[in-house]
């Protein structure tokens, strides 16, 4: 590979993730614009696998909404659903999205179509709410794909074992219904050659993935998990199933790989490994990253990597010689660890501390979304007593800049940082004098 | 065994103020004499949970509903953006006023479906999400919750240190549908002569059963309800109202009870998990699926089970029907995000009717009732003199 080569493979994933993401979004228009309609589906268990082997367009509203706070418009939308009866304290996204359907798909990203089916599955409850919505607003089909999570802390059972099957009887019979429903809506049968296709680009897209994450274990890290990770994730979810989303992750582990055998990190000069737990500030997304960056700060993983592409990061892979049985198998086990990675994610975080070198992890609780944010002050008490690693817990919203103070924030992570060196500082040996421990809680 | 105190050959005034002061008590009075006679806990949180289970075993099951106390050890444990409940049902056992042996919870929303991870944290002994399907449409959710509570029962068993026979859920199933007969005629009593029992003289009548063992609830509703029948009272020019919004926290009992000065709340949703089967579940086959088969078919309604069945505002429309309502009292308590969001729908679809609402957003822990009492009496005033 020539210099050339290497300078153009290098941000690949992100020049083309970014405009794979505007093609989809203009496909999305045009599909409006001829008045045709789209299946809604969120990130948690988004179905694209069945839904594109019907060839129906795709339409993730968690998407559409935070577009709206990272192009900083998303307070038109929010007073829009307010004024319409919504309250202040409910999902942000929710709100967001019921202010586009009140505009008749109107969005900063072009026209989004009106819904013809929604399909969801029970990793975030608000899902079903926000459905509902929808039936009242349109009168369409509503599919709720129940998914059993973990029952008990530490309590997964797998596949082969009497509980686990049982659960994915029930998940297999769901799915054959949805099909039933997406036959009624399109009027054709399913083509199960075509579902065969769309989960085996699936397949490659989830170890593509799992690479990918895998891969920044690197020093430096290869990849930013907070911002260009939400760009791979993009394209995971809107993406799954098809051929595009495929070749975008080969050429992104092709790219990460090169990174990583060649110690190429990214722009900010590591000095302090992250882990970021939570749902982004996207009112102030490219900012929030900024104060941690200027101090040497880089999220090296992300829980958000993990939930928000609905467990797809564990690279699952389908039997595509029993499609149906393996897609309810698959779907069982990845939307359960999206829960897991948002009820359970102390144990995952805390297993990830010694290998991908964690120096701290960043709670972020948000106001909009309690699925994530109710045990994260928990998880962080339990982290910080079993393995006493420095935290930091801010508080804010994806959606709502009236709850976001960036002076507060920049106060906080300052004296985070501040704690974490003199921490490191302490920690290093120094001949004659035995090393200190201090807690960066006890400086912020 | 008896957990309350001696309620028998007393007058009903006192026996309805017993029953006050037990259900306002923070430190559980009833639960903690189960325990001092040897009796195991299961903490159930809202909103329905089958009790028959746990009751089999021989365990007292305890609808963990919050209570009106500070949250100052349970505050650290969570975010700001919460309800209250989440708060105030950790409080209660991580400042020892409740004891449990086991926690179950239930995936009846984003907030509370952390709790069984978060008390796990904090508690050594089991603390599950009991999976109660979201998907009741499918052919194959019968089965499915069958299977499911065939967990529970076997989780419930380790806990017990006993095994759970047919029979015994058997039993369990006769005394739970003695009790909802029971409670189904008290709330025919609302209906049919409100002036004859108080707001909050019911509401605690329906929320003992969640503090109690059945028998002890039972027994003492047949002797309540003819001692209710046979008062004098006359009726008063009062507004018949249904109250909707607490399917999960509570309102406060003095809301209640400043609801019911100028209203008769003649339907509600008020602890609806405990009264959410409405049929007597079939006491012949497979206990277990019987009861699933009840929850899903034969069931009452709540903005956390999803049902395309049941639109909620059809069936609050339908609720307030029956009841020969005047008006509605929509409520929801401080961020519940499906009660939030039920609210607009509730709203839209008794606009269209014409059906009168009073909105309030409520907290168990709310203590000033002035400026809401004002609102309540000039809206039943709009209403019986606009």
């Amino acid at each position: 590979m020539n210099d050339r080569q290497e300078d153009s493979l290098v941000g690949r994933g992100n020049r083309d993730g970014a405009e794979l993401f505007r093609d989809w979004f203009e496909s999305l228009n045009d599909t409006a614009e001829r008045g045709e309609s789209a299946a809604y589906v969120f990130v948690m268990g988004s179905f694209n696998e069945i839904l594109k082997a019907f060839d129906m367009p795709v339409v993730f509203p968690e998407i559409n909404s935070l577009q709206t706070a990272v192009r900083r418009v998303a307070h038109e939308f929010l007073d829009e659903a307010e004024d319409y009866g919504y309250s202040p304290d409910i999902c942000g996204y929710v709100k967001a999205d019921v202010a586009v359907q009140l505009r008749g798909g109107e969005h900063p990203m072009g026209r989004i179509p009106k819904p013809s089916l929604a399909v969801y599955t029970n990793a975030c409850n608000t899902y079903i709410k926000w459905a509902e919505i929808w039936q009242r607003m349109y009168d369409i089909p509503i599919f709720t794909l129940d998914v059993p999570g973990t029952r008990q802390a530490g309590g997964q059972t797998w596949p082969g074992e009497r509980r686990f099957e049982a659960d994915r009887r029930y998940v297999e019979a769901q799915i054959r219904e949805l099909i039933g429903v997406c036959e009624q809506v399109t009027g054709n049968k399913l083509d199960i050659d075509k579902l065969r296709q769309t989960m085996g680009y699936a397949n490659e897209m989830s170890s593509g993935w799992a690479r990918v994450l895998e891969l920044n274990r690197s020093h430096p890290s290869i990849f930013n998990a907070l911002t260009d990770g939400t760009i791979f994730l993009g394209v995971a979810n809107g993406l799954r199933g098809t051929e595009a989303g495929a070749r975008y992750f080969r050429e992104l582990v092709e790219e990460m790989e090169h990174k990583a055998a060649r110690g190429i990190g990214t722009l900010t000069e590591e000095q302090h490994r992250l882990v970021f737990v939570g749902v982004p500030c996207y009112p102030i997304f490219r900012r929030f990253n900024e104060l941690f960056t200027e101090w040497g700060g880089t999220f090296v993983s992300s829980t958000y990597l993990w939930f928000a592409s609905g467990g797809t990061n564990r690279g699952y892979q389908y039997d595509l010689a029993k499609p149906i049985e393996s897609l309810a198998e698959g779907l069982l086990l990845f939307v359960r660890d999206a829960m897991d990675s948002m009820f359970h994610q102390y144990a995952m975080v805390r297993d990830m501390v010694e290998e991908f070198a964690i120096d701290g992890v960043v709670f972020h609780p948000i106001k909009s979304c309690r699925t994530v944010s109710t045990g994260l002050a928990d998880s962080r008490r339990a982290l910080m007593d079993d393995i006493g690693i420095p935290s930091l817990f801010i508080e804010s919203d994806m959606m709502d800049r009236r709850v976001v103070s960036e002076a507060q924030i920049k106060n906080r992570v300052d004296a985070f940082f501040e704690g974490l060196i003199s921490r490191q500082q302490h920690s290093a040996p120094i001949a004659g004098t035995p090393a200190q421990s201090g807690s960066v809680e006890e400086v912020v | 065994m008896t957990t309350l105190d001696d309620w028998r050959d007393r007058p009903l005034d006192e026996v309805l103020a017993l029953c006050r002061d037990t259900v306002e008590d923070p430190d559980y009075p009833t639960v903690r004499r189960w325990r001092e006679l040897g009796g195991k806990v299961v903490g159930h949180f809202q909103v329905y949970s089958p009790q028959e289970i746990v009751h089999a075993a021989g365990m007292l099951p305890l609808k963990v509903r919050g209570a009106p106390v500070e949250p100052d050890q349970a505050d650290s444990r969570f975010g700001s953006y919460l309800c209250s409940i989440l708060k105030t049902s950790l409080e209660l056992v991580l400042s020892e006023r409740v004891e449990l042996d086991m926690f179950l919870s239930h995936p009846i929303c984003d907030a509370a479906r952390n709790l069984a991870a978060i008390w796990g944290r904090n508690f050594p002994y089991p603390c599950q999400i009991l999976y109660l399907p979201q998907n009741a449409n499918s052919q194959y959710s019968v089965t499915y919750l069958r299977d499911e509570y065939d967990r529970l029962k076997e989780s419930v068993e380790e806990v017990a240190g006993r095994r759970v026979s047919d029979d015994d859920l058997r039993r369990s199933i006769a005394l739970y549908n003695d009790n909802r007969r029971l409670m189904r005629e008290l709330y025919e009593l609302k209906r049919e002569t409100p002036w004859l029992v108080s707001a909050e003289d019911g509401y605690c009548l329906v929320a003992l059963g969640g503090m109690i063992p059945v028998e002890e609830h039972n027994e003492l509703m047949r002797a309540v309800l003819p001692m209710l029948r046979s008062r004098t009272a006359k009726p008063q020019d009062r507004v018949r109202v249904v109250f909707e919004g607490a399917f999960c926290e509570q309102p406060p009992l003095d809301l209640v009870r400043m609801v019911g000065r100028s209203c008769y709340i003649v339907d509600d949703d008020f602890l609806i998990g405990l009264r959410f089967i409405l049929e007597d579940v079939a006491s012949d086959g497979d206990p277990l699926h019987n009861l699933a088969h009840a929850y899903l078919e034969t069931s009452s309604y709540s903005p956390v089970q999803h049902d395309n069945r049941k639109l909620k505002e059809e069936m609050l429309l339908d609720r307030i029907e029956r009841s020969g309502a005047e008006a509605a009292i929509v409520g929801a308590a401080k961020m519940c995000e499906p009660g939030l969001e039920e609210q607009v729908a509730y709203i839209q679809a008794l606009d269209k009717t014409g059906m009168p609402y009073f909105v309030n957003e409520f907290e168990e822990n709310m203590t000033s009732f002035s400026q809401l009492e004002l609102q309540v009496e000039t809206f039943v005033e709009n209403l019986l003199f606009g």
